[in-house]
């Protein structure tokens, strides 16, 4: 039995008791002990120098971090939209009944605790579940109650990986039974690239050569918002400061996102050498990749592309032997938050503190880790990068459409006969798309993640790229028989969970924007409803804070704009009822019966 | 650096300084524009949103944007009466603001705030959240259901008294105002003379036994609106 207070300094004095790695040291104690509990709160504060209300403050925010003690082994299945249309609830009524706990519980003898938990990037194997930080996938009932039977024979979820999948899934340091279901390889990202092959080139150039090189390619973002790299870039090299940071955004959180999880496992070195020349290029020593809780089963395997880049001077100090280019990069944990992937609180994360987005100016090319000018970059962009400089912006340009070049790499998953990644020519029109995954009957297609747009059959002739139909990689297949405003409902549920809840119109607007969808849905909306969710969704576009709140309205006002007669259908037309259509007088009543011990006479339930 | 430099709000001529946000130059050129969580004393902190002006035609908190030579604000449109309206009507059934018996009525800057926009009556559902009231210090309270989450205690704590007594916790609805202590005000170091305390827009950090010292009718709003005061320091225009 290990002395908790002791070993909890000892986590602090191994982090160097530095208030900015709070988030390791946060993640370091809870996989421990199960729990950051009050004394350990205590206990951290002290040695890291802070007050003890902000290190709960960190804890309370993330939900892989906890105050109350969890089980040793923690199941947390996975309840998105595509999940949920491939049988979650199934699973989880396995689950709940084998275990005799229900959801946000722990088993009486403090073994197992079960969660759910948004998008975990598997949307192509669900229903998928982590258990601790193992990924289970294709999961079904019987599955679920074996799941069970193994931990309670074992207590160790790595007795559940069976087959292991393919590629570098089967790595030693992976071991994981994920499949890569790679359908379409183009020639950016997933195609091989010697480690050092562009590096060498970049080197060779002077940094502002880079990074004209990057603006020639007429490269955008891959993470959705598009902007133009080389011009971030150049921003961030301009900005005054002694040190810079390149931080690689792996934080792959947008529901039916996985592409980045695929290049993660097959092709991490691309991304580390794009991640190298930017920092080249920008003039910065530090790399960080900010890499979500839940792909934690990567990270052994990605520290090990590290240390052969470090063994082969890809990292290190003088690069390939040029004096004075000295670049690393360590890999930030994250903790269960999907508006981290939003940068400015990305870098809050980074710097051991709430995932609260920042005010904007500052924006992160001029100030960002730590005050450091920060480029934030996506994976794919970083791979993107790499390949730019090994085979010439002009070749790359010539990929693509004039406004959006290069490919994108796709997340396809739901009602389709092929889910799984692609890498398609930027400019591919969303129905040969559909041809390709085989979803030729698809009744809407959600492009872009819940922050995105649900598109119905009549735009299916549109083109995914920056200029028309944006996505940062997720496309969503929903078939004939779905219900799309229960789609949506599902992708208010999951806003209103990650909001951060820092600024009035997001933290409010999506709690009361997923009640009036459920009163819609349940018959209990009216006229006027309709303007009701228009105009309460201008507000939060409007006036949030950062970009999670300013999409946040996104599946209500897409779906309102693509499928309106689904939800005209579902109003009262006139209300003959003594109440509004939307108050449950029966409810509104509950508790004034049961204190009474009778019940209103009028309104009989 | 001392060179200040023009812009407008609602085509009225604002004299900028350099580091000044478009909120503080406005607040001293007499434009009042309506805001909940920005103070005078306190660091920007860009949680409420009443303060969204466009800038140059985007939408910006005027708290959190620097002023900037030759931008074009605008404030006082009937757009953004609107959304200002909503974001006040969201703090209103967000929590429970039982204004006809709260203490702070008449000093409170969300009731002030709300009258002042002629907001009668939210358009949005009451959601009568389950709060917690701490009452456990010897001089003052904290009522959760009033807190408006601006954030104000905790800069003022930290920046102002020198103290760390308030954080926020939780996250999205469950987000809340906290206490450095396992979760008693009274085990904090907050003295009862502390500027967290008074800088309360709302009453969700009261004084205790000084509630009616100025009767209901007689308090800061009462008597004139929300703003006067700063739109009393705007000269008058000629002619007028």
């Amino acid at each position: 039995m290990i002395e908790p207070a002791r070993d909890i300094r000892e986590i602090c004095r191994t982090h160097g008791n530095d208030p900015t790695r709070l988030m390791d040291i946060a993640r370091a104690v809870q996989g421990k002990h199960g729990c950051v509990s009050s004394q350990a709160l205590d206990l951290i504060a002290q040695a890291v120098g802070i007050p003890r209300v902000e290190v709960e403050s960190l804890v309370s925010f993330y939900t892989f971090l906890s105050v109350k003690p969890k089980g040793n082994v923690v199941i947390r299945l996975c309840n998105d939209v595509i999940d949920e249309m491939f049988g979650a609830e199934q699973v989880a009524r396995a689950f709940t009944e084998e275990l005799g706990i229900r959801f946000g519980e722990t088993t009486p003898d403090g073994k197992i605790s079960l969660e759910h938990t948004p998008c975990i990037g598997m949307c192509d194997q669900a229903p998928a579940a982590l258990i601790n930080d193992v990924v289970v996938t294709y999961l079904s009932s019987d599955r679920a109650r074996e799941i069970v039977r193994v931990l309670r024979e074992t207590g160790d979820p790595r007795r559940l990986v069976r087959r292991l999948g393919d590629g570098n899934n089967a790595h030693p340091l992976v071991y994981s039974m994920v499949h890569n279901n790679i359908r379409r390889e183009g020639p950016v990202v997933l195609a091989p690239l010697a480690p050092g092959a562009a590096l060498k080139k970049a080197l060779a150039m002077s940094p502002v050569e880079v990074i004209n090189g990057i603006k020639t390619s007429r490269l955008r973002g891959r993470g959705g918002a598009g902007f133009p790299t080389g011009m971030k870039w150049e921003f961030t090299r301009a900005a005054d400061g002694d040190q810079k940071c390149v931080l690689c955004n792996a934080d792959e959180g947008e529901p039916g996102t996985f592409k980045d999880r695929v290049i993660l496992t097959e092709n991490p070195d691309i991304t580390f050498e794009g991640m190298t020349i930017a920092g080249y290029a920008i003039g910065a020593e530090l790399g960080i990749v900010y890499l979500r809780a839940e792909y934690a089963y990567l990270r052994a395997f990605l520290e090990s592309v590290l240390q052969a880049r470090r063994a082969r001077n890809l990292l290190g100090r003088n690069i390939l032997g040029k004096p004075g280019v000295h670049f690393d990069i360590r890999i930030q944990m994250g903790a269960g938050a999907y508006v981290c992937g939003e940068e400015t609180a990305m870098i809050s994360s980074c710097e051991g503190q709430r995932g609260d987005p920042k005010d904007r100016p500052p924006f992160p090319a001029q100030k960002g880790y730590l005050g450091m000018p920060t480029t934030v970059n996506n994976v794919e962009t970083f791979c993107c990068v790499a390949r730019i400089l090994d085979n010439g912006p002009g070749w790359f340009a010539d990929i693509g459409s004039r406004g959006s070049t290069g490919t994108k790499l796709l997340s396809v998953s739901g009602d389709c006969s092929s889910p799984g990644v692609y890498e398609v020519p930027f400019g591919i029109r969303l129905s040969d798309l559909l041809t390709m995954v085989g979803a030729e009957d698809a009744q809407a297609v959600q492009v872009g993640g819940a922050a995105g747009r649900m598109v119905s059959p009549a735009e299916f002739q549109r083109t995914i790229c920056y200029d028309d139909l944006a996505t940062g990689g997720s496309v969503m297949v929903f078939g004939p028989n779905r219900n799309i405003l229960k789609v949506a409902l599902k992708f208010m549920e999951f806003f209103l969970e990650e909001s951060c809840g820092y600024c009035t119109p997001c933290r409010v607007g999506t709690m009361l924007m997923r009640r009036k969808l459920e009163e819609i849905i349940e018959g209990r909306g009216q006229i006027g409803d309709l303007e009701y969710l228009q105009e309460l969704g201008s507000t939060m576009i409007l006036a949030s804070r950062c970009g999670l709140g300013q999409t946040a309205a996104n599946p209500v006002l897409t779906t309102l704009q693509a499928f309106r007669p689904a939800y005209e259908a579902l109003l009262r037309k006139k209300t003959a009822e003594p109440c509004l259509a939307s108050f449950d007088i029966r409810a509104a009543l509950q508790d004034a019966e049961r204190l009474a011990g009778r019940s209103s006479e009028i309104f009989a339930g | 650096m001392s060179e200040s430099f023009l812009f407008s709000i609602d085509g009225i001529k604002i004299e900028g300084k350099p580091g000044q946000t478009i909120l503080q130059a406005a607040d001293e050129a007499g434009v009042y524009i309506p805001r909940l969580c920005a103070h005078k004393d306190l660091a920007p902190f860009g949680a409420c949103r009443v303060c969204t002006v466009m800038v140059n035609g985007r939408p910006q908190a005027a708290c959190t944007t620097p002023a900037a030579k030759g931008m074009v604000v605008e404030n006082e449109t009937e757009a953004l009466k609107k959304h200002r309206c909503s974001l006040v009507e969201m703090l209103f059934v967000e929590g429970n603001h039982y204004c006809m018996f709260c203490e702070k009525s008449g000093n409170c800057e969300l009731q002030a705030t709300a009258y002042r926009l002629g907001i009668l009556a939210p358009r949005y559902p009451y959601q009568f959240p389950r709060q917690d009231v701490d009452a456990s210090h010897p001089d003052v309270w904290i009522d959760r259901n009033r807190c408006i989450l601006c954030g104000r205690c905790v800069l003022a704590s930290r920046d102002l008294d020198g103290k760390h007594v308030f954080q926020f916790v939780g996250r999205s609805t469950d987000k809340k105002i906290w206490v450095n202590a396992e979760a008693h005000l009274a085990d904090t170091n907050l003295g009862g003379a502390d500027k967290a305390v008074d800088i309360c827009p709302v009453g969700a950090i009261l004084r205790k036994r000084v509630g009616y010292t100025v009767p209901v009718g007689q308090r800061l709003y009462d008597i004139k609106p929300i703003g006067s005061d700063i739109e009393a320091r705007r000269p008058a225009a000629p002619g007028r």
